[in-house]
């Protein structure tokens, strides 16, 4: 398998999370290119390399810097989300533990582009451990004299998984519930205290400095045409060794968990996958191994590439367990702002606890596809939309052993 | 019993205050300090909160609720934070559940803990134990009580 180490160049060092070693290794280095480019350049070499949000929903990251305003008499701010809950997702966590001040580079780059003097990091409140890890290299940072112009702080949540989407996460901020927004008409920034305001996932950021130092080519040298680049991809569930290991898009699925997690556990034979993260749709075994790691051949199968966090499952998994198993993350994650997902969410739980404690018939197992119906397209975010996917794609790809349960 | 911030916990929102654009803002941070204060977060606290951040304390209470790890009671045993989700479900979790069943600490069932590879995993205070088999855990318990 092709070597791509982009962001996860430097995971390997001993004390990579201190800037002594870090600049030994070149950290910082890009920060000298900014006298050469003004900030719609470096939008610009963003743009060129199609450089995709890493936080799941793979939106082109340069279009959404464009956004931002470059003459605004109101301050742009930049909000990095490390809010990671995403079951099977544990990508950032390696970055700010093990080189953050790839991080911090890739903030500085980023707050130039968007003219912003200020990043907030929003960090899930049960990451305290790598939270102080990340800090005292902000500390680092400020002794360096490399936040001299542009301050960073850490904005601790406090366990809401609804947090990581971006308008729950400045609401968050603002010292409210973390209710999603309506999303405008038009397309805008993000707004936190009504200023201007770019969201990014830690990864996107923390790919930045390669970009602006090797250039757009470079990145789109890895990946496909569509889906250019690498991705911290993660495994978890039955494989002997799990892991966040970086390959670029377009590896074929089964190749990536062979190679880097040395296969399925205990010999057995693979049953089926939760390719990026729960909130998107399993793929059966067969899928699997026709399923290569890009947005688009994922969406070719029903599924998507989401945060690229799979989680595995061996023949001998029970799917209706494991729906329920998801079903009651949504119940207990649901913002209950919008009443299809608060309502739906809780019914479909109680819909499979029901076939799991054999006391339902096969109109339930039809009811919980009507409930994904009303669940679907219905709601402020997209919270609801994924659990009513993730219901059907279990539903139609296991109806037998539904069926069996009942 | 009112609540008072330390003069460390005061310093720091002062601090803070001039990194946000509206004060509004110090409402998790704030609930934060006064958690790791008192353990927990009354009334009292909401109310002090509420007169520095200028939210109403009703606002604040919801939000204290909203959040899973803010406390409005005192803990009186060693909460224990279990994850429960998927891929600490299938590599064992269950059975690590079970165990802390018979003991004598509070099981707060907890979603995703972003430790997938290192499953199964539970989290006391601010620290994650990780790869627990019940050997383990039961060393970790006696360490901790």
């Amino acid at each position: 398998m092709k070597n791509c180490q982009i962001v996860s160049r430097r995971f390997h060092l001993e004390n990579s999370h201190t800037l002594e070693v870090v600049k030994a290794h070149g950290a910082y280095t890009t920060l000298k290119k900014l006298n050469d480019y003004s900030p719609l350049e470096i939008i610009n070499i963003i743009k060129e390399s199609k450089l995709r949000g890493k936080g799941g929903g793979g939106a082109p990251a340069g279009d959404k810097w464009a956004l931002m305003p470059q003459d605004s008499n109101k301050p742009s701010f930049l909000a990095v989300n490390c809010d990671e809950s995403e079951p099977g997702t544990f990508k950032d966590r390696q970055i700010i533990s093990k080189d953050p001040h790839l991080l911090i580079e890739g903030i500085l780059l980023t707050c130039y582009a968007i003219r912003a003097k200020h990043a907030y990091i929003y960090i899930r409140g049960e990451y305290k451990q790598f939270q102080d890890i990340l800090q005292s290299a902000i500390d680092e940072a400020y002794q360096d004299g490399l936040l001299d112009d542009c301050d960073i702080t850490i904005h601790r949540g406090a366990g809401a998984y609804i947090c990581g989407e971006k308008s729950a996460l400045l609401e968050s901020m603002e010292g409210k519930c973390g209710h999603p927004r309506l999303k405008p008409k038009q397309k805008e920034p993000e707004w936190f205290f009504g200023n201007p305001t770019l969201v990014n996932n830690v990864e996107t950021i923390a790919t930045v400095p390669f970009i602006i130092e090797y250039g757009a080519e470079a990145y789109k040298a890895f990946g496909t045409e569509q889906s250019p680049g690498t991705f911290l991809f993660a495994m978890s569930g039955h494989v002997n060794r799990p892991g966040v290991y970086e390959a670029e898009y377009g590896t074929p699925m089964m190749e990536y968990i062979d190679h880097y997690g040395g296969g399925i556990k205990n010999g057995k034979k693979l049953k089926a996958i939760i390719p990026g993260g729960a909130s998107t749709a399993i793929l059966t075994a067969e899928e699997a191994y026709t399923a290569t790691l890009d947005y688009e051949t994922m969406q070719s199968l029903g599924s998507s590439l989401g945060t690229g966090g799979m989680i595995v499952m061996d023949e001998d998994t029970c799917m209706v367990d494991t729906l329920k198993n998801l079903l009651e993350f949504y119940h207990e994650e649901s913002c209950g702002q919008c009443t299809p997902c608060r309502e739906g969410t809780g019914w479909t739980d109680k819909l499979v606890g029901k076939i799991i404690n054999k006391n339902a018939t096969k109109e339930d197992i039809d009811k919980l596809l009507e409930i994904a119906d009303t669940m679907n397209g219905k709601t402020i975010c997209v919270f609801a939309p994924a659990v009513a996917t993730v219901i059907t794609s279990f539903v139609h790809k296991f109806r037998d052993e539904f069926e069996v349960a009942l | 019993m009112s609540f008072v911030f330390t003069d460390e916990n005061l310093l720091k929102i002062e601090t803070l205050k001039k990194r946000y654009p509206d004060t509004k803002a110090l409402c998790l941070p704030c609930l934060w300090m006064a958690q790791y204060q008192d353990g927990f977060i009354s009334i009292d606290a909401i109310d002090a909160i509420s007169n520095i951040i200028s939210i109403p304390p009703m606002e604040i209470y919801r939000v204290v609720t909203f959040y899973t790890m803010f406390h409005l009671e005192p803990q009186t045993k060693l909460n224990v934070q279990v994850c429960k989700t998927l891929s600490c479900k299938l590599c064992g979790s269950d059975e690590i559940l079970k165990y802390l069943e018979t003991q004598d600490v509070n099981i707060q069932k907890v979603e995703c803990l972003g430790s997938c590879d290192t499953a199964p995993v539970m989290q006391i205070n601010d620290q994650y134990y990780e790869n627990l088999t019940i050997e383990e855990v039961d060393k970790i318990l006696k360490e901790l009580t």
